[in-house]
């Protein structure tokens, strides 16, 4: 037999309820759609990359991309060896690098350990306002000031060009520095209270503080603070393409013009490459490569910020 | 053996006091080390700001504002560029925004923070901050100016990369203004019966506008500044008039600069420095206005 359950009619939800929980049930999809935007641009990114790589590499062997140090993609006849965009990449990014790093850390230490509140307050908002400027406004500075001015007068080792990756390489470093130090700070704030003051409460000093106590304990943060940093470098483009020049010299020397992955693929696009050539695939191949190693580094940073938030939260 | 150890601690004080030296000096140089690269820093920021504003001081004036580019460097000035910004920068702001907001209040209202699709798509939102703005120029020469949507060197094209490129910046932030909102207020709001929409609606997204408010601002303040992208998508173009639409050319302020900054006569840096001051103002009134949000809104919970 059926037996019908008597509910009381007070109890049903009314019209209006209905009404209202359809309602929130479209906007929770609305949302989650909207919500995988994100994700979309991430594989639109992936999508426009690889089609016109594999045409790339169709039409150039992989043995010419990896093997000569020739880079004249754009003229006739074109030579394809990536090896000088490499050496550049690598050669500004280290400058950058040893800039950043090393002043970052110092510029966080300042804050954790010795700034008072004060000093803090004012230096805080400073850094903000170096991280907030321009990258072309720093590649001004660059060929304005830093090259003609100070790098062409002082450095001791040769000749400097115009056009060079030293000027690039010192003001790509000093715009990631503000972001340096504030991913080391954040690491260190997170470094117990009870640490640091067990070590003055032995008398350590507020170097040894530093060095010997809120170094370690902030290591994986800062390291990716430091992987974050060299992608950086990597991927900028403006600065290095106003401050370093247009020519893919295949050289250690940085007084010399040096041509970074990032900044080729700016100067290609300038000149507004006919679609199906391959002097355009070449953007989107050293495209591809610019990704994979800043996308492998990106999710290596993730790796160790996730270390250090499970050891201390 | 042990009990002499402390009279010969004490005995060997030149010992002690040396081993301090050390320390000391130490101390002194590391410090000294702190202020060479606080120096560096700021240094570069005060030599930066002074360098650009005397390199500019004979442009800085109400025609520079007003004119449109010329080949010759006295004569040109910045007001397409100017516009150019602003009918790129508000709308691909607005779009962010509305997406950001969306995202992130799936994310923290919606979904269990330790979910697969929450841990999904902040690893995507992550990794999307981490690529070179560079790169975002590639996508939308592959898919917004040309390919799928085709739509050329407009407008519209650099609005929508510009757009995308700040989405991280603006769910991060609106994510954090969201989950800053004390869980009282939501509790509350249940209490008296009202639905997670409504409690969101009106409980919420309200006391979380100032931190939205903020992180766009900063997130517009990016997309202000950016050129990378740009030189990419036909923004170096010589652009004489304002744009009336968004399928319009254009140029932007970072671009104007960009190209002054490439001219070889001395006088076009002039205008490039000076362009540069009226960006720089441009983000300083931006970024103030964020503060003032800021400390409005500065509420204790």
């Amino acid at each position: 037999m059926n037996s019908k359950v008597i509910v009381p009619k007070d109890l049903l939800p009314s019209g209006r309820q209905k009404r209202q929980q359809f309602y929130e049930r479209i906007i929770g999809f609305f949302l989650g759609f909207i919500s995988l935007a994100a994700v979309a641009v991430l594989f639109g990114i992936a999508s426009a990359l690889v089609p016109p790589t594999i045409d790339f590499f169709q039409e150039v062997p992989f043995s010419e991309f990896f093997g000569s140090t020739n880079w004249y993609p754009l003229f006739e006849p074109p030579a394809f060896g990536v090896w000088p965009l490499v050496t550049g990449t690598l050669v500004i990014m280290a400058i950058a690098i040893v800039v950043a790093v090393p002043g970052g850390l110092a510029v966080s230490f300042y804050m954790n350990q010795y700034a008072s509140d004060q000093v803090r307050r004012i230096l805080k908002p400073v850094l903000e306002i170096l991280a907030g400027v321009p990258t072309v406004v720093f590649g001004f500075f660059a060929i304005n000031f830093v090259s003609p001015k100070i790098i062409r007068n002082i450095w001791p080792f040769g000749d400097v060009d115009f056009y060079n990756a030293l000027s690039a390489g010192l003001v790509v470093g000093i715009m990631i520095l503000p972001m340096m130090s504030t991913l080391a700070e954040d690491a260190m704030n997170s470094v117990p209270r009870s640490l640091v003051d067990g070590a003055y409460a032995l008398g350590a000093t507020r170097r040894e503080v530093c060095t010997s106590v809120v170094f370690p304990a902030a290591l994986s943060g800062i390291i990716a603070g430091v992987v974050i940093s060299v992608s950086r470098a990597i991927g900028e483009t403006t600065i290095v393409l106003l401050a370093a020049g247009a020519s893919a010299n295949f050289t250690f020397n940085p007084g010399e013009a040096m041509q970074t992955m990032a900044s080729f693929i700016g100067f290609a696009g300038i000149g507004d490459q006919p679609t199906d050539s391959t002097g355009y695939r070449t953007i989107f191949a050293v495209g591809a490569f610019l990704f994979i190693i800043t996308f492998t580094l990106n999710i290596l940073s993730v790796r160790f910020v996730r270390r250090f938030r499970e050891i201390y939260e | 053996m042990t009990s002499q150890t402390l009279a010969e601690t004490l005995d060997s004080r030149s010992l002690t006091s040396s081993v301090v030296g050390t320390r000391q000096t130490k101390d002194i140089f590391f410090l000294v080390g702190l202020w060479l690269a606080l120096l560096i820093a700021f240094g570069t920021l005060i030599t930066l700001l002074i360098d650009t504003f005397v390199t500019a001081r004979s442009r800085l004036n109400t025609d520079f504002l007003t004119a449109f580019p010329s080949p010759f460097p006295e004569d040109t000035g910045i007001q397409a560029a100017f516009f150019g910004s602003l009918w790129v920068v508000v709308p691909a702001g607005l779009v962010s925004l509305f997406v950001a907001v969306c995202t992130a209040v799936f994310l923290e209202e919606f979904v269990k923070q330790d979910s697969r699709f929450a841990g999904f798509v902040s690893l995507n939102i992550q990794t999307l901050a981490g690529v070179p703005s560079i790169v975002f120029g590639i996508l939308g020469l592959a898919f917004v100016a040309r390919g799928a949507l085709a739509w050329g060197f407009t407008i519209r094209t650099a609005s929508v990369v510009l757009g995308m490129m700040i989405l991280p910046i603006m769910i991060v932030s609106s994510r954090e203004a969201i989950r800053a909102v004390p869980s009282s207020l939501r509790e509350g709001a249940y209490a008296l019966g009202s639905t997670r929409w409504q409690c969101i609606r009106r409980q919420v997204l309200p006391a979380a506008i100032p931190g939205i408010a903020t992180g766009s601002i900063l997130g517009i303040s990016r997309a202000l500044g950016e050129s990378a992208p740009l030189i990419m998508l036909g923004a170096l173009a010589y652009v004489s008039s304002n744009p009336a639409g968004f399928s319009d050319y254009y140029t932007v302020l970072p671009l104007a600069i960009f190209k002054y900054a490439t001219e070889a006569q001395v006088e076009f840096q002039y205008a490039a420095a000076a362009a540069i001051v009226v960006l720089l103002v441009l983000m300083l009134a931006l970024n103030l206005l964020a503060i003032i949000i800021r400390d409005r809104s500065r509420k204790s919970w």
